[in-house]
């Protein structure tokens, strides 16, 4: 469910900056609305404000200026219903010890007002593959384990709005698939996940819209196929019948690489420009009598947008 | 009102006791038992009696408070210490419930504890000593009061301390001390007249000496003076809470 401009959003975030004690600027007046039911995957480098404009929202870390409201309701004045809405799961693993996995779910149901629901706490646990493991005290689960226990009590309180920060960190693959399992089932119950992760493909494979922050700036949000597109950029690879010791000469006009064994010309274009380029290139190619056997192309993958844009900026 | 934030704070903090309810019981049990066998009975026996009652009797009001400051003191301020240095507090910070929920929720159950403890320290103190109570209401009001009181003020030690120094420091330095000097084991009434002047400044006189007189019908000070200082004392705590929560200080960044 792509961001539809006519439904209130879930999540509106005006102006919002934060200076933290001690003068450091960690977000720059951040605007951003979240739709209804969408996936947004906040993407961008260590220290570059995800987690503080998280934390913010959630009520963990006081605003400098902006406003935010959650469902319509101000996060300020209005926290009690802002709250009710939001389920999260830190960044950090900071779990109870010496409760068991039964215990702190149920406790964090109870914190968000809600009444008893043994049923739904087990469907969670199971959900999360932690069921068999519910009597256990946390201390004395792994890594993985405790990261999904905070999962699970981020869901125990049925949240419309969930902040995943960093939620595949540290889990293995196969548990890796069982969550994104869990985020698409819990978006077909309409719940809107808010995810900020370092592995690109999750986000590329997830989200609805993309979302990129830099040094407390957010610098693009975009519907990801359309980010894909727009900033897309495909690579012709002509595989050669001889190789060649340079690039030809009078082609100078297109981005091309010769690869290191002169086997293969890369040929990169932007899917966006009006003309590509290939058909040309390619008959300039058969004039100069350069034949290749093959030929492969290969859209650039979220990773590499993202790197390059932050390196523009930096 | 979000009374089930409330009920799920004070089970947990509640079932923490428990899970160490050797120490919070067994270890008071015996250093009370301690102070009978050493003051009550040893030193007890040479000295005569303080405002009509034995002296074993008469520190038996002392001890409990002893007990009880230390206790709900200590166990606030961890309870809400812990969260903070593990950082589960996040939780605490993100839920839909007010501060004064919150409060309630760890002085509450901090207070709970120590008032358990100090019946116990009673009922021990009655295997050793013949006690008597002539105000039973206003004993138990004055162990809750000052129960709530001190939970508070330790609620506002473990938000303000960052490391297990500071935590242990107040007990320690400050409020062992005030205990002590607060007319635990002596009536105020026995010193100089200059140090039971200074002995005025410490706010620990006022809680002894007010919960002895609902023991044994004699105090240092006036009751209504008790009264009034320990309510200036509970709401200066309350302002300060307040204050916390207003601003964040050492919670939020
Ligand atoms: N409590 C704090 N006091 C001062 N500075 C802070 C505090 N918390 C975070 N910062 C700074 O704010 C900036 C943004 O931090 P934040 O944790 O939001 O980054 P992030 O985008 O989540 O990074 P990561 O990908 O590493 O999790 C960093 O430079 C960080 O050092
Ligand atoms: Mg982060």
């Amino acid at each position: 469910m792509p961001a539809s401009s006519d439904a209130s959003p879930i999540l509106a975030v005006q102006g919002v900056s934060k200076t933290y004690e001690g003068g450091f600027q960690a977000l720059k007046a951040i605007d951003l609305e979240i739709a209804k039911g969408e996936i947004f995957a906040l993407l961008g480098p260590n220290g570059a404000g995800k987690t503080t404009l998280i934390s913010i929202i959630c009520g963990i870390v006081n605003l400098s200026s902006g406003t935010i409201t959650v469902d319509g309701h101000d996060i300020d004045r209005d926290y009690r219903a802002a709250r009710k809405k939001i389920g999260l799961v830190p960044q950090e693993l900071t779990t109870d010890a010496f409760e068991t996995v039964w215990d702190t779910v149920s406790f964090s149901r109870g914190l968000f007002g809600k009444k008893k629901d043994p049923a739904h706490i087990e469907k969670v646990l199971r959900d999360l593959s932690l069921w068999e493991k519910r009597d256990n005290r946390i201390m004395t689960l792994s890594g993985g384990m405790k990261r999904r226990v905070l999962i699970a009590k981020a869901l125990s309180h049925e949240p419309e709005l969930l902040f995943l920060d960093e939620p595949t960190a540290g889990v293995d693959v196969a548990l890796r698939r069982e969550m994104w399992a869990v985020v698409r089932k819990l978006r077909e119950a309409g719940v809107t996940i808010i995810l900020t992760t370092h592995y690109i493909e999750e986000a590329e494979m997830m989200a609805d819209r993309i979302g990129v922050i830099s040094r407390g700036e957010l610098i693009l949000v975009e519907e990801k196929t359309e980010l894909m597109r727009k900033l897309g950029h495909k690579e012709l690879t002509l595989h050669l019948q001889e190789p060649l010791g340079a690039v030809p000469e009078g082609f100078s006009d297109y981005d091309l690489s010769l690869s290191e064994d002169g086997s293969s010309l890369t040929y990169s274009y932007d899917t966006n420009a009006e003309r590509t380029g290939i058909a040309s290139l390619m008959r300039r190619l058969a004039e100069e009598g350069i034949r290749f056997r093959d030929i492969s192309t290969k859209q650039s993958t979220l990773e590499e947008i993202f790197v390059n844009l932050v390196e523009e900026r930096a | 009102m979000n009374f089930t934030a409330i009920a799920a704070i004070y089970k947990f903090e509640m079932a923490r006791t428990f899970r160490t309810i050797m120490q919070s019981v067994i270890s008071p049990v015996i250093s009370t038992s301690l102070y009978f066998v050493v003051f009550g009975a040893a030193i007890g026996s040479r000295i005569e009696e303080v405002d009509g009652v034995s002296y074993g009797a008469f520190i038996v009001p002392g001890l409990i408070m002893l007990s009880l400051l230390q206790q709900s003191l200590t166990n606030a301020a961890f309870g809400i210490y812990f969260p903070k240095f593990v950082g589960t507090v996040y939780e605490i910070l993100s839920a839909p419930i007010s501060a004064f929920e919150i409060v309630i929720g760890y002085v509450g159950a901090a207070a709970t504890k120590s008032i358990a403890l100090g019946l116990i320290i009673l009922a021990t103190a009655a295997l050793f000593v013949d006690l008597r109570i002539e105000h039973p209401l206003w004993m138990i009001f004055f162990l809750v009061l000052t129960a709530v009181t001190f939970a508070m003020f330790g609620f506002i030690i473990g938000i303000w301390a960052d490391g297990f120094e500071k935590l242990q420091l107040v007990p320690l330095l400050i409020v062992t001390p005030l205990a002590f000097l607060g007319g635990s084991f002596y009536s105020i009434n026995m010193l100089p007249e200059f140090w039971q002047d200074v002995s005025l400044i410490n706010p620990v006189v006022y809680l002894i000496s007010g919960f002895r007189w609902a023991f044994y019908g004699a105090s240092d000070v006036s009751i209504a003076v008790s009264l009034g200082m320990t309510l200036v004392f509970l709401a200066a705590t309350l302002g300060a809470i307040a204050w916390i929560f207003k601003t964040g200080w050492r919670l939020k960044s």
